[in-house]
């Protein structure tokens, strides 16, 4: 953890381009929304597959409650993340009852509808032309308006809300996950409300979606519905599984390397949807602990070593 | 044109895109029985067996007989192929690991179809011409009236096989129980992979005939998939007729939404109706598998 902290902290030093800081910052926006989805499909064992649909609602909310109606941004993010909530609460409660393929199927469905809508209500929302002016965010006074400010924001959040997330694991609800991931009747009879608590981390990986929506807006400026599909949904599906399921840190690793690959390899969009396919596939049949999980198993190996020559 | 031939307009198209709504249900259904999975990559069996009709009449300038059949065969194939390379391996399978599989394969499928056919979206020549058949004051085409005889025939089809050919019964064994099925001597994997491939021709059939009316493009397998798994739940999932007639309820209502409520919001319907069922009665229309889960 410490070292993440510090990782993340002296990279802007090390980094030679500024334009580097843009993607870092994104990673650490996605990194959010992965750390959430995380908890939902490593701990609780759910799937969302309409993410993207959550970050929207938090973004939107956020950008136009600040930019058309000029609430402060801070009071918007809090009513984005509540209203995003809502929405997990209406989509979760029905579904999670059941089988795991419905929420994906509903998520599926939410996905695509919220982006739909946000199109549809261009009136609100500015449509397919964007929603601009989006103002930036300040802390008493003290201005995020650079990128290097808005980075060590960001980062801060990221290690904040991971921290959360592992207080959480550990945590009587935490535990009660992993009772229900043993076993489903088990827990059940040892009094662990089951739907209850899938509701409730349904809905925090929403708001952590939220959270990361409202960021993201206020970075850009500007939001378009393009952004908002199925696409970055999967795409943080993908994210998860390749730095590990119920894997924190991977989630963060996750971000990370799907980014990065984007940017340096230009033709990705094009390939994209084949090689990460290709990944879901591959990882659960060959590595479902995920990268996290291999780094996991390779820091296992040294003590061992060690101890080999010992005797 | 007056309100009663309205009505009767939509009910048309609503009964067409039923019958593709129902036969990707059905697709959903025969896995789901079978297995207890949901095939994410339904949808994509669909579009690959238009794209391929496509690809196979304008390309390689075959005729209609020999490509149909031929783009069936190839999904055909194409189900087994996904099961047996990307589900059959899995260790210890567990629901969310097989979720994330099947959308694996269904994205990739997806980007596959991309690289190959591109972006736009292709067209199928009309099985038999588009002399508009006019009944009173409403119009249809031919291909309306093949794409029902398709559903029909598949679902006669499905019915002979599995209640009149060994193989369809051990299938139907292996979906009931599958370790007594095992013990009774039935190759279980075998009996899944079947099961696989027949979805897979379920698909293709319904998206060959459905593509002179809609078109077809990469992206559509996607809605399609998501209708039809709204389909199969609303009929009730694990019902072979609740699947149909849940395909054409849906494909009816949303048309019957897009008409007097809002088009733009069309595609949203069938998904609001499944929210719905699942509010008010998870278990669908016909709703035979108990599914409330601890």
């Amino acid at each position: 953890m410490v070292l993440v902290a510090i990782a993340a902290a002296l990279l802007p030093k090390a980094l030679t381009n500024q334009y580097y800081l843009t993607v870092f910052i994104i990673i650490g926006i996605q990194a959010i929304l992965v750390v959430g989805l995380n908890l939902l499909m490593g701990y609780a064992g759910q799937i969302s597959l309409g993410h993207a649909a959550f970050y929207a609602l938090g973004a939107y909310f956020s950008g136009v409650l600040t930019a058309i109606h000029h609430w402060n941004p801070w009071s918007a993010a809090l009513v984005a993340a509540v209203a995003t909530a809502l929405m997990a609460l209406i989509v979760g409660i029905p579904t999670l009852k059941l089988e795991g393929h419905y929420l994906a199927m509903a998520t599926l469905g939410i996905g695509i509808i919220i982006q739909k809508l946000i199109e549809e209500f261009s009136g609100i929302t500015g449509g397919n032309n964007g929603l601009t002016n989006i103002p930036g965010i300040s802390l008493r006074g003290f201005e995020l308006n650079t990128d290097l400010r808005f980075y060590y924001f960001v980062w801060v959040i990221v290690i904040v809300l991971t921290a959360l997330s592992i207080h959480l694991i550990h945590s009587r609800v935490g535990r009660a996950c992993r009772a229900i991931h043993s076993s489903r009747l088990a827990a059940h009879h040892m009094g662990v409300n089951v739907q209850k608590i899938k509701v409730q981390i349904f809905v925090l990986s929403a708001v952590y979606a939220s959270i990361a929506g409202s960021l993201y807006g206020h970075y850009q400026r500007y939001l378009d519905p393009g952004s908002f599909g199925f696409g970055l949904s999967i795409q943080l599906v993908v994210m998860v599984v390749l730095g590990g399921l119920g894997n924190v840190w991977g989630g963060i690793l996750g971000a990370a390397i799907i980014n990065l690959l984007t940017e340096y390899i230009s033709k990705f969009t094009e390939y994209g949807p084949v090689i990460f396919g290709l990944i879901l596939i591959v990882m659960v049949l060959f590595m479902p602990k995920g990268i996290a999980g291999l780094a996991g198993r390779l820091g296992n190996l040294i003590p061992r070593l060690r101890e080999g020559k010992a005797s | 044109m007056n309100s009663l031939d309205r009505l009767a307009q939509y009910l048309v198209t609503g009964i067409t895109q039923g019958s593709i709504y129902a036969m990707t249900a059905l697709g959903f259904t025969i896995i789901y029985n079978a297995t207890t999975i949901i095939n994410f990559a339904q949808g994509e069996f669909v579009m690959l067996g238009a794209m391929l009709a496509i690809t196979f009449t304008t390309v390689l300038h075959m005729p209609l007989w020999l490509a149909f059949p031929l783009s069936v065969a190839v999904i055909t194939l194409l189900g087994g192929l996904v099961y047996g390379a990307a589900l059959a391996p899995m260790r210890s399978p567990s629901p969310i690991k097989l979720i994330i599989v099947t959308v694996g394969c269904s994205i990739f499928l997806k980007g596959v179809a991309m690289l190959i056919w591109g972006k736009e979206a292709l067209t199928l020549t009309s099985f038999s011409g588009d002399e508009p058949i006019k009944m009173g004051n409403v119009v249809m085409v031919p291909q309306h009236l093949w794409v029902i005889l398709i559903l029909l025939i598949s679902v006669l089809g499905l019915n002979i096989f599995y209640t009149r050919t060994i193989t369809g019964k051990a299938m139907r064994a292996c979906a009931s129980n599958p370790r007594a099925a095992g013990l009774m001597g039935i190759d279980v994997h075998r009996m899944t992979l079947f099961t696989w491939a027949l979805s897979g021709a379920l698909g293709a059939a319904a998206g060959v005939v459905i593509a002179p009316l809609t078109m077809m493009g990469y992206h559509m397998g996607t809605m399609l998939g998501l209708k039809g798994f709204c389909a199969a739940i609303f009929g009730g999932l694990g019902s072979n007729i609740g699947a149909i007639a849940g395909g054409v309820l849906i494909g009816i209502l949303e048309n019957l939404g897009a008409g007097y409520i809002s088009s733009s919001l069309k595609d949203a319907f069938a998904f609001v109706i499944m929210l719905l069922v699942l509010f008010v009665r998870p278990s669908g229309l016909v709703g035979t598998k108990e599914i409330e889960r601890v």
